[in-house]
């Protein structure tokens, strides 16, 4: 009991550190959700009768499940390529990987913008070479978003698929080869089954990542597509809808949990965020 | 339908290490044969070559006298048996029998009634829908002896099959294995790092040792004719000593030997296995004889090992402890014995 007692003692600081800075907050926007403008579910009925608030839920789920399905299927393909390379490739492959990581979220967003533009290197290099006559609006719209956000995905996708593919053991590949299997059976027979958790879990950390995404579709939407993110940050900070923001801010919440609530019947999720096997 | 494998002059290098160096090996349809060799000996270099999954450098492999060096692995229609076993995690017993009849593309009738024969060919009926996972080591090993089986190969190919058991199990299994080489009458080829295992299993064994084929024989040809210092070491325990030819006769030590088939003149390493010296009673007598004093023993259960000081150098000898005429004591004097044709001349190896 006593030994009990001072493990609590330890954890305590933390605990408390947590419930303040994270809990609270969260608990005071689920309360602002109720209480503003006036108390009542009044923002929550703006779900089923706000053609605008259900417009801007539906772009996020079709953007957040177009993002995932690309950068899961190049993630998929990167993943493999590192998984099969040898020792000093493989540590070259993952550091091209990583990189992106390491610069400014709001650089690569901008760095988009001039690459996609329509003065942009893409469209002048196409116009140039001939193949398109009119510029192609590959920025400020969905289509922008979605190349910077699958930019932004894919080393999220690519880690949890490579550390599958790498508990794979390469004698069942070679097994199966010996037992008659071409390289394409044993691939779909064989390697993409035992991969699989990890790519569900790539999917589930690419998607919730996804969701509350900011910075890049603010920017490379150039404000006419928008994501829910920036949508609670305009009724916040632009129309000091208080209750609407947080309404919205605790669906996002919600739609996480959901998720990952799902999803943690399918995999491993204390594995998926690094935790012991 | 079992078939003969032939291997003539294989060699593979990985840049300037050569793993096998010009191997040449016979292996008739229906044989047990085993590469043995301590590691990196080149003997699993040889069967990952049989089995396609690397291609030699030079030198050819033959089935039925056909060349299927230049075969890639699915199409050489050969079973193996991984180290570790390699079954699928994520399928269940009976689909990883099935797997290779299912890449064959077998119709479900067949390919279940295949599965089943296969299953109580390697007594696991009842097993069918667990894990590899939910298996123990041995059933384990049945599955993937199945999984080799189950669609009738060319050959089978054993890699380490039993290293990874225990002891008593791999002495069931041993004979388990011998069994189902007799009843399903094929072709195959183990590796093994086990002296004890190569001898019990097999009808052939070749001896490996940096890459080159040392010696194949049948095992008890091995055992009892070794041809050089390496191949008497490494199966069984040995006692070196080098007799020189003079006259006719064969000295070593100031001990003029009886030793049959003796060289008329030069120097001579003789090998001779501890099992085959006696210890002399009073008054008895041997074709050689060397007196000696006890420098070490070890009690092992079934009998003594002891080591002997004689002229000879120090010779190993073995002693059944049941009734012993001796308790064996260091500094105790012993004479030891052994007939003239005990000892086996043998080559020492090239470095």
């Amino acid at each position: 009991m006593r030994r009990d007692a001072g493990w609590w003692a330890l954890i305590a600081p933390a605990f408390l550190l947590l419930t303040l800075v994270y809990i609270a907050p969260i608990l005071q926007v689920l309360a602002i959700s109720v209480l503003e403008p006036s108390p009542g579910l009044s923002n929550y009925e703006r779900l089923f009768t706000s053609e605008s608030v259900q417009r801007v839920i539906v772009t996020t789920l079709r953007i957040c499940t177009i993002t995932t399905a690309i950068a899961l299927g190049l993630g998929y393909v990167l993943a493999y390529v590192i998984a099969m390379a040898s020792e000093a490739a493989r540590r070259w492959w993952l550091l091209a990987v990583l990189v992106p990581l390491w610069i400014s979220v709001l650089v690569r967003a901008f760095a988009w913008v001039t690459l996609l533009r329509r003065q942009g290197v893409i469209n002048q290099g196409l116009m140039g070479a001939g193949i398109i006559e009119e510029p192609l609006a590959l920025v400020w719209n969905e289509t922008g978003i979605v190349i910077g956000m699958v930019h932004y995905m894919v080393p999220y996708a690519v880690l949890p698929m490579l550390a599958a593919m790498r508990e794979i053991d390469p004698r069942l590949l070679t097994a199966a080869r010996g037992m008659g299997a071409s390289r394409g059976t044993v691939f779909g027979r064989v390697f993409l089954p035992l991969s699989l958790p990890g790519v569900i879990a790539s999917g589930v950390l690419v998607f919730i990542f996804s969701l509350g995404f900011y910075i890049t579709p603010a920017i490379l939407g150039g404000g006419r597509t928008l994501m829910v993110a920036e949508w609670i940050k305009l009724q916040i900070l632009d129309l000091i809808r208080w209750g609407l923001g947080a309404m919205m801010a605790t669906m996002l919440v919600i739609a996480i949990l959901a998720t990952l609530a799902i999803f943690a019947r399918v995999v491993n999720l204390r594995r998926l965020f690094g935790g012991g096997a | 339908m079992s078939h003969a494998l032939s291997l003539r002059g294989l060699t593979k290098r990985y840049g300037a290490f050569v793993a096998v160096d010009d191997v040449s090996l016979e292996v008739a349809a229906g044989a047990f044969l085993t590469l043995l060799g301590p590691s990196g000996s080149g003997k699993t270099t040889i069967l990952m070559a049989i089995a396609g999954f690397l291609s030699p450098d030079a030198g050819t492999i033959l089935l039925d006298g056909r060349d299927i060096t230049p075969l890639p692995p699915e199409r050489r229609d050969f079973g193996m048996v991984f180290q570790g076993y390699a079954l699928f995690p994520h399928m269940t017993v009976a689909e990883n029998i099935a797997f290779p009849l299912r890449v064959r593309k077998l119709g479900r009738a067949e390919r279940d009634a295949k599965v089943r024969a296969a299953l109580d060919l390697v007594q696991l009926t009842g097993l069918s829908d667990r894990r590899p996972m939910q298996l123990s080591g041995g059933q384990q090993q049945r599955v993937a002896l199945a999984r080799a089986l189950v669609f009738d190969p060319a050959l089978l190919l054993l890699d380490e099959p039993l290293s990874a058991l225990d002891k008593k199990l791999r002495a069931e299994l041993q004979e388990e294995l011998r069994a189902l080489h007799r009843r399903v009458g094929r072709t195959f080829v183990n590796v093994t790092h086990d002296q004890d295992e190569a001898l019990s299993l097999s009808d052939q064994v070749a001896i490996l040792n940096h890459g080159r084929l040392i010696q194949a024989g049948a095992p008890a040809a091995l055992y009892e004719r070794p041809a050089t210092r390496f191949v008497a070491d490494f199966l069984g325990k040995s006692n070196f000593f080098t007799a020189v030819a003079e006259g006719g006769r064969l000295h070593v030590g100031g001990i003029v030997l009886a030793q049959r088939d003796a060289p008329p003149s030069g120097a001579v390493l003789l090998s001779l296995r501890p099992e085959k010296i006696a210890l002399l009673a009073d008054g008895q007598s041997a074709a050689n004889v060397a007196e000696g004093r006890i420098l070490s023993w070890q009690y092992l259960g079934a009998g003594f090992s002891l080591v002997v000081d004689t002229p000879l150098g120090p010779l190993r000898a073995t002693l059944p402890s049941w009734r012993a005429p001796i308790a064996p004591a260091a500094g105790l004097a012993v004479r030891l014995g052994w007939a003239a044709d005990a000892a086996v001349a043998v080559i020492e190896d090239a470095a």
